[in-house]
């Protein structure tokens, strides 16, 4: 009992990322009509925000400290933060400290405006185009965006901490019942599913209980119709790629902690994403959230030792396995509409 | 002449002309000048450029063709040199067991793979088929590691069996014919290496180009075009198309097979990584570089990125220096600066900015440039003849 309690918890955190990105993707795909191989690369320049973020809080200058001396009898050379000298030393380290959570602040504007940008610039082009074009160009982006922040970033996985408070572990197995650490889950991994869930929370109010988010809606479902009524949607749904962007890149900022950015990050979470999505069923929002979270389970269960010993391997390839087994028994996924893609 | 109509036969004489005579042709400077750093001519490049060729000429039947887009296909790649090296290390050193063992397993691989994916089009097939390979690549690093040796890679020791060894030479052969031997002809001051190993792969790729050839002027080739058209009214025409789609699966799967086969023939190593979905864009990427659809495209797309990435991750920062030294001291900088940023580690950002556009601009890609570009200069011409109207072909 304790050990599914374990897995399932521990799926939670990546099967958030999984249906944070998926959400993205079919709100991109539902208001548009567009398949965003590019999504991937939004996640991961939400994660090089926070890298941005913590890099500029870094930043030193650097004084001579004549009272004290290095082992050469030289005055020592003392790096301070600009940040500790303005803002004095307990609250410029805090800012330090929480560099990953304020990066949020930063995302957001970054986040919408390269979704705007890239939205106008270049998928606006391409709605009239086949998808096997709209998939080739995004995945050009996608390189190229990828190259962009390699050469800016270098290659190698840059460690991010989450703020010293949230270091710790959380004893769950002790608040239901169980021995002491049997079940014993990371702070920061049980923030980032809170916060998954507050975005996934806010991104369906703002779709259900909004006039724009009505609007939006009556755009999924007929474009045209509601073109006609003399709303120019449009519009609408380039902020819609905007805030698909920015949940993307906020699912990227502060999955920082669980793992090192690098520049590769945005392909490896893409591959599985589309997974999700057609789990889920194109175009259906809940279904992309919930097969998020059903896969990331899954995946977890399948590394636990016991079944790997029943079943070698299968971690590694469950979630392709039950994609596979999915699109051929309910080609539709999970939860999709019909009509959807089935040209 | 073969099957062919005329203008069919001249492309194909085009075609062998210039890859039997791609060691000379690629090595148009001489050995020890300065520009002989843009020389394609020796035999490591020029093999990959034929095996990558092959490669797309069987994606682009597929592709090209039907209509749909697999994002797995490098799955039968590194499927083909794991049989090759399979052979290697069973047999003996020969090559041509391994190739055939290399086509039939991608063969049945695809197959398997085709009949579950076809069941979907559109995105869904490139998912599925996305999804195969990504199964196929995990697996061989964990599951099947006794027959892929994981992440060392597979690769011929000494001590492995090889029955059929004897006497025989223990780098790869044919009958004899050592893979690595070549022929170096030094005429004045160029240098041109004649290689057994770019000969056999050149062989294979025209004979893997007049086939993909006799395919798209055949019937079955003008069935798979109807696929792509439109495949809802060939169905309700009461064609099966499926069988057709199934056949051309399989018939690209083993053509990713023979070249895996035939990489592996090269250098007798496989590793998992040429099954990763990034080798499955790469071939997308040449494919449509080149121009999907047509038939000389693909080649040209292989050959371009593998020249350019060979070319272009060779210069850096010091040669552009040397290039641009004419220039004014500020501007140089500058220009050396900015382009700096394309070349060597940022070759990739060259390769997708190019793909971009030509996603973007060319459609049809390099070739339909070329078309373009050609019909452009016709019209200029100040005799007035009319432009010709055939389709890109």
């Amino acid at each position: 009992m304790d050990a599914i309690i374990l897995q399932i918890l521990n799926g939670l955190d990546k099967g958030s990322a999984y249906a944070l990105i998926a959400l993205g993707l079919t709100l991109i795909f539902g208001t548009l009509g567009v398949v965003n191989f590019a999504h991937g690369a939004l996640f991961m320049i939400g994660a090089f925000c926070a890298v941005a973020l913590q890099r500029l809080f870094g930043l030193s200058k650097t004084t001579i400290d004549e009272s004290q001396v290095d082992f050469l009898g030289n005055p020592l050379k003392v790096q301070t933060p600009y940040l500790e000298s303005w803002f004095g030393h307990d609250f410029g380290q805090a800012l330090i400290d929480w560099s990953v959570p304020l990066a949020i602040l930063l995302a957001i504007p970054v986040m919408l405006a390269v979704g705007y940008v890239m939205e106008r610039g270049l998928i606006k082009h391409f709605y009239k185009r086949p998808h096997a074009d709209q998939i080739l160009v995004t995945f050009g982006l996608a390189i190229v965006l990828q190259e962009i922040v390699k050469y800016y970033f270098g290659a190698n996985p840059i460690p991010t901490p989450s703020p010293a408070a949230f270091r710790g572990s959380l004893d769950f197995g002790v608040l239901v019942g169980f021995d002491a650490n049997v079940i014993i889950y990371p702070y920061w991994r049980l923030v980032y599913f809170l916060f998954s869930g507050v975005i996934i929370a806010a991104v369906f109010a703002f779709l259900q209980f909004t006039t724009f988010g009505m609007v939006v809606r009556a755009g999924m479902a007929d474009r045209e119709t509601v073109g006609l009524l003399g709303i120019d949607i449009d519009r609408r749904f380039t902020l819609m790629f905007g805030i698909a962007a920015a949940v993307a890149g906020l699912a990227g900022v502060m999955y920082t902690p669980i793992l090192s950015p690098t520049y590769s990050m945005g392909m490896d979470f893409l591959v599985l994403s589309f997974v999700v999505v057609v789990v889920g069923g194109m175009g259906s929002l809940p279904g992309a959230v919930m097969s998020g979270f059903l896969l990331g389970i899954l995946q977890s269960f399948a590394s636990m030792n016991e079944v790997k010993s029943l079943l070698p391997g299968i971690d590694q390839i469950i979630i392709y396995l039950v994609a596979i087994i999915i699109l051929l028994t309910r080609p539709r996924g999970l939860m999709g509409r019909k009509g959807v893609m089935e040209e | 002449m073969l099957g062919l109509n005329r203008k069919d036969t001249i492309l194909m004489l085009i075609v062998i002309a210039l890859t039997l005579g791609a060691p000379v042709l690629l090595n148009p400077f001489p050995a020890d000048s300065a520009m002989a750093q843009f020389n394609a001519g020796y035999p490591d490049l020029m093999q990959r450029f034929v095996i990558f060729g092959i490669l797309a000429i069987g994606f682009n039947i597929l592709f090209g063709l039907t209509g749909y887009l697999s994002f797995g296909h490098a799955a039968f790649l590194g499927v083909g040199s794991y049989a090759a090296v399979w052979m290697f290390k069973l047999l003996s050193m020969n090559v041509v067991p391994a190739l055939v063992l290399s086509v039939v397993v991608a063969g049945l691989f695809s197959v398997l793979i085709g009949y579950v994916s076809l069941r979907r089009s559109g995105i869904y097939f490139s998912i599925l088929t996305l999804a195969f390979a990504q199964m196929s690549y995990n697996m061989a690093y964990s599951v099947l590691t006794p027959i892929t040796n994981g992440e060392t890679g597979l690769q011929v020791y000494s001590n492995d069996p090889q029955y059929l060894l004897g006497n025989g030479p223990q780098v790869t052969h044919l009958f004899g014919l050592e893979m690595r031997a070549k022929a170096v002809v030094e005429m004045g001051g160029w240098t041109f290496d004649f290689s057994v190993g770019y000969y056999l792969a050149a062989i294979m790729m025209l004979a893997a180009f007049y086939l993909s050839l006799r395919i798209f002027r055949s019937p079955f080739g003008m069935m798979l075009r109807a696929v792509k058209s439109n495949q809802n009214r060939l169905n309700y025409t009461g064609i099966n198309s499926r069988p057709y789609t199934l056949a051309a699966f399989v018939i690209s799967g083993m053509y990713a097979g023979l070249a895996g086969g035939l990489l592996a023939s090269m250098d007798p190593l496989a590793g998992a990584e040429r099954m990763q979905w990034t080798a499955s864009g790469e071939i997308v990427l040449m494919t449509i570089l080149g121009g999907a659809g047509t038939l000389i495209g693909p080649v040209v797309g292989a050959v371009f990125i593998k020249y350019f990435e060979n070319i272009f991750s060779k210069i850096n920062e010091h040669v552009l220096h040397g290039w641009f030294g004419w220039l004014p001291d500020g501007v140089e900088d500058v220009v050396t600066w900015i382009l700096a940023r394309f070349v060597g580690e940022g070759w990739h950002l060259t390769l997708g900015l190019l793909f971009m556009l030509v996603v973007i601009f060319l459609p049809g890609g390099l070739v339909e440039g070329g078309q373009k570009l050609a019909r452009l200069l016709r019209r200029s011409r100040p005799d007035g003849t009319t432009p010709s109207n055939t389709p890109a072909e």
